[in-house]
């Protein structure tokens, strides 16, 4: 299949690796961050890290969009949902990310009415034919769907449609990777910069890193090699001491991003002070909500919202995993209260987090899988 | 890599008390999960229908349940079907039901004799379109060799169903010796595919209209018996067959290596995938492992017999497009690894519910 398979040839990742591990220095342990959940679903379907030396170890970061909703916002989008004259529609995978007393899916089971849509501009059409029906869109994820939002609200209301609003929950990727950088015990040597968050922001918002943190980011796109290839980069300007932002998924992100749906967000959103991150806490000026002149849209004014915070189990260590800090089996609530069918943080909400993924296989070790799979 | 430390151990130990303990369904209410055959059907079937209907035919939870009436070996089966749209390429919800409960027949080695028929109607589902699917019924019946001899029809008032559901039952014969079971799964067993995977899901997928993706891609529905009785004559060494639906191939090769309590290694370049199904599975961010067909089996066989089982499967029209794609080895025990096309490997796990598409 073109466009797809060039990017998973076997043959060029082998030779990437080779150079790679030629490029560790020995003794050296390497740890870069994959900021964003779809490298992290990369490396895992396409088994990347076999590539990889042992030295070198990859940190799934914060950018799940599903992941870092806090139960209290799901809560509140229940909430709204369980209005008699509510239709909400949702992204797929955010379906089943648990609030307090349960996800989009038990909520239905209980009588409201939250359906999957693949757009929100789905969701104008749902409301053009229901307009008896107060649609609403749990507006989620980072700069990557926040235009797709902002325009789709901009359309409604050239529309001058009344039924129509979004429960904004985007939030934006570099106070993310700041709260992270900021840590005292932060443990990384470098960045995979969020490829689809750059088509719209650019590689600009990351020349903080090198400059006041001393860390390289590449921008990366989501094929396997990319993903390589941009872990070969990180490691060059590592072993030649530069330490800068490069762009890898030229092909896709502008140095300078899109201005048009940059415009955009700015038209319709706002940053709010602070949002609340599964796992990592308030984080400020981290989220956007819609502008004052698009209050009509905005469910959270639309409609009365709890607000209630739901608070994270103390002992919930999601932010130190996440840094690289702790291992998913040193959490303190770590297969105790936390687990796959009841998960407290970020890292086990998705199947492909860091505590997740060690609850179900944790127990293999890489090697034993390789040589099973290998064995004939 | 290093054995674990004493600390890591005992998490370890106390996560595999955790996972033997009997599965218990923890929701209130039943959600759409409980129906989409990864971890939540199968905690919902153990937990409620199993734990109350325990006996020895039932606990194998096999397609079929197998018995023996004087001198004659039995097969028994059914399935209910809500299938929407209706109406689909390739098929309807009419020779799915006949399809699907004689492929659950066929794949527990039985040849299918008769089927039972239920109806579920919604007041004010047209005739015409009754009609249709009950002629497609007939239609599919008299390709797989089967009479429809008994039936029953309910009606419920509007808003109460979605048109028309159908369930069928079904019972057949045993005539061979053959001891099939995903249980009876060894090392050094071969995985066959009957053809490529994934275009019922997908076609499902595109024909509900909500994606504004086309593909000419039609359903896989059809019936296997007699592929299966092409290939249980040509070979001895079939250990077991399941028509991959719900859950697709990944869930039946879990249930492979959790029955027979042994490893399954498939190499998915080795995986039959139509590129109109790789092209959407890509676009959803869906993985066709997981995604439903309804005219395809997976075959458990002594490795030293594969290729003549593959030259059988292949010599029907049904299975021209079947390939090895894996094996069975003795260690790591219930897990099901794939060697990806890039080269790397990784373990393809059960789903919670159905394969949602992903924004990230």
């Amino acid at each position: 299949m073109r466009f797809v398979d060039e990017f998973r040839d076997a043959e060029k990742a082998r030779a990437l690796s080779a150079k790679i591990t030629s490029l560790c220095e020995p003794g050296r342990q390497y740890k870069f961050m994959e900021v964003c959940g779809g490298h992290t679903h990369t490396i895992y379907k396409h088994g990347l890290e076999d590539y990889l030396p042992e030295n070198i170890q990859l940190v799934h970061g914060p950018g799940c969009p599903v992941c870092v909703i806090p139960m209290g916002r799901v809560d509140d989008a229940i909430h709204i949902a369980r209005r008699p004259d509510v239709l909400m529609t949702s992204f797929g995978d955010m379906m089943r990310v648990p609030g307090s007393g349960g996800n989009f899916f038990d909520s239905n089971a209980e009588g409201t009415n939250i359906r999957m849509v693949y757009s929100p501009l789905d969701s104008l059409k749902i409301a053009r034919q229901n307009p008896d029906t107060q649609v609403v869109f749990m507006a989620i994820g980072f700069e990557t769907t926040t235009p797709s939002t902002a325009m789709t609200v901009l359309r409604a209301a050239e529309e001058g449609l009344e039924n129509f609003s979004v429960f904004c929950n985007h939030v934006t990727i570099i106070p993310a990777i700041k709260a992270i950088l900021d840590s005292p015990d932060l443990r990384l040597d470098g960045f995979l910069g969020p490829g689809h968050v750059s088509t719209v922001i650019g590689c600009r918002p990351y020349e903080f890193i090198p400059r006041d943190y001393s860390r390289p980011v590449v921008v990366a796109g989501f094929e396997p090699l990319d993903i390589l290839q941009s872990i070969y980069q990180l490691m060059v300007q590592l072993r030649e001491g530069r330490c800068e932002v490069e762009n890898q998924y030229s092909r896709v992100v502008p140095w300078d991003g899109n201005i048009v749906a940059l415009r955009a967000i700015a038209q319709v959103m706002e940053l709010r002070p602070y949002f609340e991150w599964r796992g990592l806490g308030f984080i400020s000026h981290s989220a956007m909500r819609v502008k004052d002149s698009y209050a009509d849209f905005d469910a959270e004014r639309r409609f009365a919202v709890p607000g209630v915070r739901v608070a994270d189990p103390k002992a919930c260590q999601c932010g130190e995993v996440l840094k690289g800090v702790l291992k998913p089996w040193e959490c303190k609530v770590f297969g105790t209260a936390c687990t796959p069918e009841t998960p407290i943080g970020t890292c086990m909400v998705s199947p492909e987090g860091a505590c997740a993924a060690y609850y179900n296989f944790g127990r293999f070790s890489r090697q034993r899988v390789r040589e099973a799979s290998h064995s004939s | 890599m290093s054995a674990p430390t004493d600390r890591e151990q005992q998490v370890l130990d106390r996560i595999d008390k955790a996972r033997r303990r009997r599965a218990k369904v923890r929701e209130e209410r039943v959600t759409l999960a409980h129906g989409s055959g990864g971890k939540a059907t199968q905690t919902l079937v153990e937990a409620i229908f199993l734990d109350a209907f325990r006996n020895p035919l039932l606990e194998p939870l096999e397609d079929a349940a197998t018995f023996t009436a004087g001198e004659t070996r039995l097969a028994l089966t059914t399935d209910s079907f809500v299938v929407s749209p209706l109406f689909f390429p390739g098929g309807d919800i009419g020779d799915l039901a006949v399809n699907g409960t004689v492929n659950d027949l066929a794949v527990s080695g039985a040849r299918p004799l008769y089927l039972t028929a239920g109806f579920i109607l919604e007041e004010g589902f047209g005739i015409e379109d009754l009609v249709r699917i009950v002629h497609s019924m007939r239609d599919a019946a008299e390709r797989a060799g089967v009479d429809v001899v008994t039936g029953d029809t309910k009606v419920v008032q509007r808003g109460k169903a979605d048109g028309c559901y159908v369930n069928t039952a079904g019972v057949g014969v045993l005539e061979h010796s053959h001891a099939l079971g995903v249980a009876t799964a060894k090392p050094g067993d071969a995985v066959l595919v009957s053809g490529p995977i994934g275009e019922h899901g997908v076609t499902i997928m595109l024909a509900r209209g909500e994606l504004d993706i086309d593909a000419d891609l039609e359903s896989d529905t059809a019936p296997l018996n007699g592929l299966v009785a092409d290939l249980l004559g040509a070979v001895d060494g079939v250990r077991a067959m399941r028509d991959a639906t719900r859950g697709g191939v990944a869930t039946i090769l879990n249930e492979v290596a959790k029955a027979a309590d042994v490893a399954v290694v498939v190499d998915e370049n080795a995986i039959p995938v139509r590129d109109e199904v790789r092209g959407a599975s890509e676009l959803l961010g869906i993985d066709p492992m997981y995604v439903a067909c309804e005219g395809r089996m997976v075959v458990v066989v002594d490795g030293a017999q594969a290729d003549a089982a593959l030259a059988a499967l292949r010599a029907h029209p049904l299975g021209e497009g079947a390939a090895k794609i894996g094996r069975i080895v003795d260690d790591p025990p219930g897990l099901v690894l794939l060697n990806t096309a890039f080269g790397g490997t990784r373990i393809v796990d059960l789903l919670v519910g159905d394969p949602l598409p992903r924004i990230c």
